[in-house]
């Protein structure tokens, strides 16, 4: 039953992205890729680029995007419900036991014990993603160096003078139309 | 605060257009929610705006919607976080659908799919200049425990493919479980 399959996945993402930003993509990545195989490595990367690109948390915009691939609206529908369902009873809880007990002890420290973990995690999600902007065709295939170029000139800028990533990523699109033309 | 129609007519739309306009997630979400709901509508005071912030943070999930479901039930009950997680979820909702909907013909299109692979490798960076950020913050702790745990956790999952929901669940435990043990020693 894909309905329930998609729920069940997506309450696990939302369950365990702890942490905010970036944390989802390695959960997305493995129930998405690596348990149901839903998506490809090449349309997971292309869920985080239009991410970047459009309003949203990642994980609704992911659970949008699978869900629609498997199974149409109500996939997209049902998907996204998975996704909110664990944090809206969690955060109304913690609200309650904070607005009783003044305080949060627990779950900040379990918080910050997990930090380390996730950033390790969202490192591991990130070596995928470069190695399919840079061996699009797998480890086997050739090299994209054009991607390789782009990858280190994107991370240069970012570390130096931390622009906009929206910026960043525009222009990495507008090199790729520009190269497509001189090939 | 009345709960009437309108006021949750006007927290939908407020939320809705929030989550239509911010563009970079929760950390770009939360002060635009503190400007509109404590300075222009004054449906919240600032320090409890801190506290709201606080929970959304600690909560698992996409910060942005658990921060929308504690305004939402701060100013209507559960019909208002209903109301207001509705206005946070719709946007990206319709924006995915319609995109997914021309995913595959765009895909297809040679300049599309130029512009998308060489933006995959921008998104590369932009993740990788995040994780050099988050680990700096960890090293610069000094404590022997975060970053042995950063190094065993990608090997974990990185190299030996370890299942990340476990990682997860006993790296929580060991941050309770310190915490709970220095806690002690202090007194």
């Amino acid at each position: 039953m894909i309905y329930l399959e998609l729920l069940w996945a997506f309450i696990q993402i939302g369950l365990f992205s702890i942490g905010g930003g970036y944390a989802a993509m390695p959960l997305i990545q493995h129930q998405a890729i690596d348990v149901h195989g839903w998506l490809t490595m090449q349309s997971f990367a292309d869920i985080m680029t239009i991410s970047q690109m459009t309003p949203g948390p990642i994980a609704i915009n992911a659970a949008t995007f699978v869900g629609i691939q498997t199974a149409g609206i109500p996939g997209a529908l049902v998907a996204t419900f998975g996704c909110v369902l664990p944090s809206s009873i969690i955060v109304l809880s913690l609200a309650f036991i904070y607005y009783r007990f003044k305080g949060l002890k627990a779950m900040d420290s379990i918080l910050k014990g997990l930090r380390p973990a996730v950033v390790a995690m969202i490192a591991s999600a990130a070596l995928s993603l470069i190695a399919m902007a840079f061996w699009p065709e797998g480890m086997e295939g050739s090299t994209d160096w054009l991607n390789a170029a782009i990858f280190i000139l994107a991370l240069l800028i970012l570390r130096i003078w931390k622009p906009n990533p929206i910026i960043v990523m525009a222009a990495a699109g507008c090199i790729g139309i520009a190269a497509s033309f001189l090939v | 605060m009345e709960r009437n129609a309108r006021t949750y007519l006007k927290l939908f739309l407020t939320t809705l257009g929030i989550s239509a306009f911010t563009f970079g997630g929760g950390y770009v979400i939360i002060p635009l929610m503190r400007r509109t709901f404590v300075s222009r509508l004054r449906w919240i005071e600032e320090s409890e705006m801190l506290d709201l912030t606080a929970i959304a943070q600690s909560s698992p999930g996409p910060i942005a919607v658990n921060a929308a479901i504690l305004i939402g039930y701060r100013i209507g009950g559960i019909p208002g976080a209903i109301i207001s997680c509705l206005g946070a979820v719709i946007p990206p909702l319709v924006i995915i659908s319609v995109i997914s909907a021309f995913y595959k013909a765009f895909r297809s299109n040679r300049y599309v799919s130029a512009a998308m692979t060489a933006m995959s490798a921008g998104v590369a960076a932009v993740v990788v200049d995040a994780v050099i950020s988050m680990t700096r913050d960890i090293i610069r702790t000094r404590r022997i425990l975060p970053i042995a745990m950063l190094v065993a956790a990608f090997i974990l999952v990185a190299l030996l493919g370890v299942n990340i929901i476990a990682v997860i669940i006993i790296s929580g435990a060991i941050g309770y479980l310190s915490a709970t043990v220095s806690e002690r020693r202090r007194g």
